[in-house]
């Protein structure tokens, strides 16, 4: 180099940004920074945390055995030893809604971790390699999407036969056509960019590509659509359940709760508003999250 | 004479736009490379001069572009003909690529160190370490002052001038013999620019690479290559050295790229240019390819199109225009 470019060189800015230094604390901080300025979706965080704390612990915080009956309190509204009231066999509600927590999140979150996984992977496949590859793939998804979420998940279930695990299943199966659209679309345009190019200019094989250079890029959409399709999913398990193709209905979950609710509707209509806000809550407190993480994360909206 | 790195023949490739219908955005295009030449590829925007990189390169893989036709020889052997899996063993290694943008050439979800290091063990069997204390090295040689903060940076934290300078850096981690700049300096400001030109001529004469650059800025030609081609829509229509080139250009769409440069001093208030806009590559003239916008278009000009002839006494220089060397050609010139 000659001495001429080198003085020149001394007085190019460094770098374009001098505040930001190149730390990942720095990334978090800013993250966290924005994140707290969406009132809602930080209520919502905190919402969620706690009801997934309260559903871990349940079992050893409940005021009551939530299988335990008594006849004596049969149908009660809300009393100071019930904060929540009592249902058909006297059994505590508040102790039931938070045992009942964990059955239908597990089921919600694990079917939707399945259902991601599947998706990601086939919506990336589809939209690096193209072809009959991708026909197959979105032709198949279209198929899925034809039929309304429940109904499908009711069809598994009706296959498969009912029980938690299969629920779950259900409830994946009619998640990965959602995922495998998105995650094509965003596959396909990260593809298109130039850093994309340059890898393959370098020599980079396709897995590699799809792997450490397109993948990360697409990650935002799908942390979004995930915290989006876990209120579907709880809504679809309770669903389920609702009509009787969940798990045993012994153990306390809040779509079976709601659906022996029904019968004492008129008698006894807390037994239906304590699981029915619950979902409606929890479904809402996704959604807002994942509004806020979309807000927060697409660089789009930046 | 130099050593002849690369050779290409008749190259043509095509686009498919449809089922059965196809355009051809560079038409039998030949020319040559020595080791350790700077060679100028110059030519309006759509003009196929980014297309007949691509091609180089071979990346079409998955667009509807392919070579239909012609060689691409580099040191004796056939690109064309080679599978995807040792072009890519030659991508990187042997032919390298700096592109326009480099803000966007970069991953912005990876490091600088990540992606300099992916780029030298893709090719290398070297540890991590030891491939980053060669990207290290690396960026010294490209002058940027700092290696160490910059290989911690993400890309979006480095100025477009440092940007461009690792994307060379990734370009020659691997000592590449040949290089092709796809207007490395379009997107760049112009002291950055001449920065950048200074670094790839000292990169020429420290490793003897060749480099293929590629550009619509007749001053970059002018000052980085020995020799230049003048592409106009897809077809080379005049080859000569860059000294013959503005001194004495032959054929009437050089003449006027030429003119269209702003001269200092000259006193011209307005720059001329030339009149109407490049051919839609489906719906192209018969012909020369240029008659409709040539003011010395005369009516052979509009039925065949002439072929890239040499020029009498004029070292290896070419032409493609039927009216050179006739009289109406001299005197369009005069």
């Amino acid at each position: 180099m000659s001495e001429e470019t080198a003085k020149v060189l001394d007085q190019e800015p460094l770098y374009a940004d001098a505040e930001a230094l190149p730390t990942a604390q720095n990334r978090v901080k800013a993250f966290i920074k924005k994140f707290s300025k969406r009132k809602a979706a930080l209520v919502s965080l905190v919402f969620l945390v706690a009801l997934i704390v309260v559903a871990v612990i349940s079992p050893y915080i409940v005021p009551y055995d939530p299988a335990a009956p008594d006849y004596s309190h049969m149908l009660e509204g809300p009393t100071a030893q019930h904060i929540l009231g009592t249902d058909e066999f006297g059994r505590d509600v508040l102790s039931r809604v938070m045992v009942g927590a964990r059955l239908s999140l597990f089921c919600a979150l694990s079917a939707v971790v399945v259902g991601t996984f599947l998706g990601t992977v086939l919506g990336l496949l589809a939209g690096y390699y193209g072809g009959i590859l991708e026909s197959l793939i979105m032709r198949g998804s279209d198929v899925l999407f034809a039929f309304p979420d429940i109904l499908l998940a009711i069809a598994i279930v009706a296959i498969i036969g009912p029980g938690t695990v299969n629920v779950i299943i259900a409830v994946a199966v009619f998640t990965v056509p959602s995922f495998a659209r998105i995650m094509r679309s965003a596959t396909i345009q990260v593809k298109g960019s130039l850093y994309v190019e340059v890898a393959r200019s370098l020599g980079c094989p396709d897995r590699r590509i799809l792997w450490t250079h397109i993948f990360p890029g697409t990650i935002q959409s799908m942390i979004v659509n995930f915290t989006m399709r876990i209120g579907t999913a709880i809504l679809a398990a309770a669903s389920l359940s609702f009509l009787g193709y969940g798990a045993d209905v012994t153990v306390p979950e809040w779509g079976s709760m709601l659906s022996t609710a029904r019968n004492y509707m008129t008698t006894a209509p807390h037994l239906v508003y304590v699981p029915g806000v619950l979902i409606f809550l929890t479904v809402l407190a996704f959604n807002l999250l994942g509004d806020g993480l979309r807000d927060t994360l697409d660089p789009k909206l930046k | 004479m130099a050593e002849r790195l690369l050779d290409v023949t008749g190259l043509t490739t095509t686009f498919r736009t449809g089922k059965k219908t196809s355009v051809t955005a560079v038409n039998n295009v030949t020319f040559s490379l020595d080791r350790g030449e700077i060679l100028g590829l110059v030519g309006e925007s759509g003009c196929g001069k980014s297309v007949t990189s691509l091609s180089i390169m071979g990346l079409f893989e998955d667009t509807a572009g392919k070579v239909a036709s012609g060689s691409i020889v580099f040191d004796g052997e056939d690109l064309t003909k080679l599978t995807t899996k040792q072009m890519r063993s030659i991508r990187g290694k042997r032919i390298s690529m700096i592109f326009q943008n480099p803000m966007s050439s970069l991953n912005s979800c990876m490091r600088v160190e990540a992606q300099l290091i992916e780029a030298i063990r893709l090719h290398n069997d070297v540890s991590k370490s030891e491939a980053r204390q060669r990207a290290s090295k690396m960026l010294s040689a490209v002058g940027i002052p700092d290696p160490e903060q910059t290989l911690r940076s993400y890309p979006h934290q480095l100025s477009g001038g440092m940007s461009q300078r690792v994307m060379i850096a990734m370009a020659l981690c691997c000592e590449p013999e040949m290089m092709i700049a796809d207007e490395p300096t379009t997107a760049l400001d112009v002291t950055i620019q001449a920065q950048i030109l200074e670094l790839m001529k000292d990169i020429r004469s420290r490793n003897n690479t060749s480099i293929l650059l590629i550009t619509h800025d007749l001053g970059v030609v002018a000052e980085m290559c020995s020799r230049a081609l003048v592409m106009y829509a897809g077809r080379i229509v005049e080859e000569a050295s860059v000294e013959e080139l503005f001194a004495s250009p032959i054929h009437p769409y050089t003449v006027g790229l030429i003119a269209s440069v702003p001269k200092l001093g000259s006193g011209v208030t307005s720059l001329p240019s030339i009149p109407g806009s490049v051919p839609d590559l489906s719906a192209m003239p018969q012909g020369c390819k240029f008659a409709p916008r040539c003011k010395y278009a005369q009516a052979v000009c509009r039925q065949t199109e002439p072929e890239l002839a040499p020029v009498p006494g004029g070292n290896g220089r070419k032409c493609r225009c039927h009216l050179f060397g006739k009289e109406e050609g001299k005197e369009a010139q005069a």
